[in-house]
């Protein structure tokens, strides 16, 4: 899965452009469909839902067969079978979120909050099959926990398929700038 | 705390209680610091991590920043990160390959990779100069004593003291287990390093990798969590990976653990026996014997699976699980800092599917987004701040203290949740702190 969407992410498909001939369901005033607008506001609902701790909604962003995956290293080109910081399916997902959210998860009784904030946003590839999506897109997220503030920022590709229900993440890469080095502290969530 | 002798020392320490000083002073830690970190054997990295002549690390080697390096006679040298001229430090990276010579940024002074200077520029300048040619003052200095064992590289900074096989003792076969469990003898790094800096002293980990106690508490919530999972997996028909299992045995009820015996050595090193089960038998486990018996024989591959290690704690600073294939190195950085680096490895001729069961530990367990040392790093910056209050004077290690067995210096807890591990490392603390 991780090996398609490099293969994808280095073959746009050029044809497509901005534009897809998929119905639309963002409008705008011409009454064309904005894939560049409806996947911002995508990008921007789940950054929202991490710091607003909505970790179920996060996760049912992801298609059912959908994975969550932060390398060791940004020159990596598979999820599979190398180390990785996060590579999580709905599964490993769901174990993470019940884990948060346990009344003995000690780790979890500090304050803690995250601000994300995503730009940059670039459509690098439509499927004109399927209407999926290959996005690039920068994030940078503040995090206070117990009275220290760290910084992580990099980019986000996301390979999101296009249901009558809107996008879902097949596959969600994130490359931190500062991943590789030393960790204050865990990364309790999904970045 | 001064530094006059180890009078003042020997009151902090008891047999069954320790003062909380030694965790919080930081006259104590650099008294640590030169008599048992700049005295024991300490792990530097894999020699796979250096595989061609000129590939190099960095490391901090006690607090040293110094080179591991392959020489071109494929030789592995321990020198300091440093310029014998005016003192820069040669390599600025954590890994790479320097070609025949280390060239300083500076001046150009260049070395060869077994730290013996190649050539200054300009020599003529030292002419009639105090700096002769013959001078070992124009090499980079080496660790005092450079060991290996089966490819694990060690480094002592002191000229004197026990060999690196006197030292591991016992607690070698946190090397031979993981290799052995390798069809060809031998392992090989994964380049993959992670690291986290702790807020807290380095003995509040060490002290925790064998506490048999904590696991059931700590991480409740990610025993319960895994298992809910492992549970819904189950309930549609599936399987739920290994690595469920890896955090779902955290559930293991609170009296249970006491059946996990440890094993507690000379130099403070210690074994936790196994509580995983790792031997399942899916078809990958079984592919896997398989290639063993081919390499080992039945009767020796019984042998070598028959070994159930958990943990093996190599006293001052390293925690390895052999049958996981991880380490973790311990590095001092201050009284209440200490950096820990994690490293995991691949079986040579082993299966994939072998490798692929040590890298979900690692990515699940020890990598940055971890959900189980998560809670033990809040539970160390917790100690670490309860201890550096004035709110009590002692750390208490009275758990089945006085009810161990000990034979030959070997003590077995007879208890898995006897604190006698922790009793054990303060008695390597106290032979190193007063010179033994």
């Amino acid at each position: 899965m991780a090996k398609t969407a490099k293969k994808k992410a280095a073959q746009p498909q050029r044809a497509a452009g901005r534009k897809a001939s998929t119905p639309a369901r963002a409008v705008v005033a011409n009454g064309t469909y904005d894939a560049q607008r409806e996947v911002e506001q995508f990008l921007y609902r789940q950054a929202e839902l991490l710091d607003d701790k909505r970790w179920g909604d996060f996760i049912d962003l992801f298609a059912a067969d959908g994975c969550y995956w932060m390398p060791a290293s940004p020159d990596q080109t598979t999820a599979d079978g190398t180390p990785a910081i996060f590579y999580e399916d709905r599964n490993l997902m769901n174990v993470r979120m019940k884990r948060i959210m346990h009344p003995h998860a000690w780790s979890q009784s500090p304050m803690w909050g995250t601000s994300h904030l995503v730009s940059n946003v670039t459509i690098e590839a439509v499927d004109p099959r399927t209407g999926g999506l290959a996005v690039r897109s920068r994030f940078h997220m503040m995090e206070f926990r117990r009275d220290v503030v760290r910084h992580f920022a990099g980019v986000y590709r996301h390979q999101l398929d296009k249901t009558s229900d809107g996008f879902r993440i097949k596959l969600q890469r994130v490359d931190v700038v500062n991943g590789e080095g030393p960790y204050d502290y865990v990364l309790l969530a999904w970045v | 705390m001064t530094r006059e002798g180890f009078g003042d020392l020997a009151r902090l320490v008891e047999f069954d209680r320790v003062h909380r000083s030694v965790y919080v002073d930081p006259a104590i830690f650099e008294r640590e610091m030169e008599t048992i970190f700049d005295h024991a054997w300490i792990y530097v990295g894999h020699e796979s991590q250096v595989k061609r002549p000129g590939d190099y690390c960095t490391v901090l080697v006690a607090r040293q920043p110094m080179i591991m390096v392959r020489h071109s006679d494929g030789r592995v040298h321990v020198l300091y990160n440093r310029c014998a001229h005016r003192g820069a430090m040669l390599c600025g990276n954590l890994r790479g390959n320097t070609g025949e010579a280390f060239s300083c940024s500076y001046h150009s002074w260049r070395y060869h990779t077994d730290g013996s200077l190649e050539s200054i520029p300009l020599p003529k300048g030292y002419e009639g100069t105090r700096l002769s040619p013959k001078s070992p003052e124009r090499n980079l200095k080496r660790a005092a004593r450079v060991g290996s064992y089966r490819g694990f590289v060690f480094a002592s900074l002191a000229a004197d003291g026990p060999s690196l096989p006197e030292f591991l003792g016992e607690a070698r076969i946190a090397f031979d287990d993981m290799c052995d469990r390798a069809p060809e003898g031998e392992v090989e790094v994964v380049p993959t390093c992670f690291r986290f800096v702790q807020h807290s002293n380095w003995k509040i980990f060490m002290e925790n990798q064998l506490d048999a106690l904590h696991p059931a508490v700590t991480h409740e919530s990610s025993g319960r969590a895994a298992a809910d999972v492992e549970h819904d997996i189950a309930r549609r028909g599936g399987t739920a990976p290994l690595d469920y299992h890896y955090l779902s045995a955290f559930t293991t009820p609170l009296p249970k653990w006491d059946q996990v015996q440890t094993v507690n050595y000379p130099n403070g090193h210690s074994v936790l026996q196994g509580y995983m089960g790792l031997r399942p038998r899916d078809p990958d486990t079984l592919a896997y014997e398989a290639v063993l018996r081919k390499h080992y024989g039945a009767k020796r591959t019984e042998e070598i699976l028959g070994v159930n290690i958990h943990h093996v704690l190599l006293y001052p600073g390293l925690s390895v699980q052999p049958a996981l294939q991880q380490l973790r190195a311990v590095r001092p950085l201050a009284v209440d800092r200490t950096l820990t680096e994690i490293w995991h490895f691949r079986l040579k001729g082993a299966p994939e599917a072998i490798y692929r069961r040590a890298l979900g530990y690692y990515n699940l367990i020890n990598s940055p987004s971890t959900i189980v040392n998560a809670d033990d790093l809040e539970n160390f910056w917790r100690c670490h701040q309860g201890l550096a209050s004035d709110g009590g004077a002692w750390v208490s290690f009275h758990r089945r203290a006085g009810q161990d067995d000990e034979q030959d210096g070997v003590v077995g807890s007879r208890w898995g949740t006897s604190e006698a591990p922790m009793r054990n490392q303060f008695r390597a603390w106290t032979q190193y702190m007063s010179g033994e």
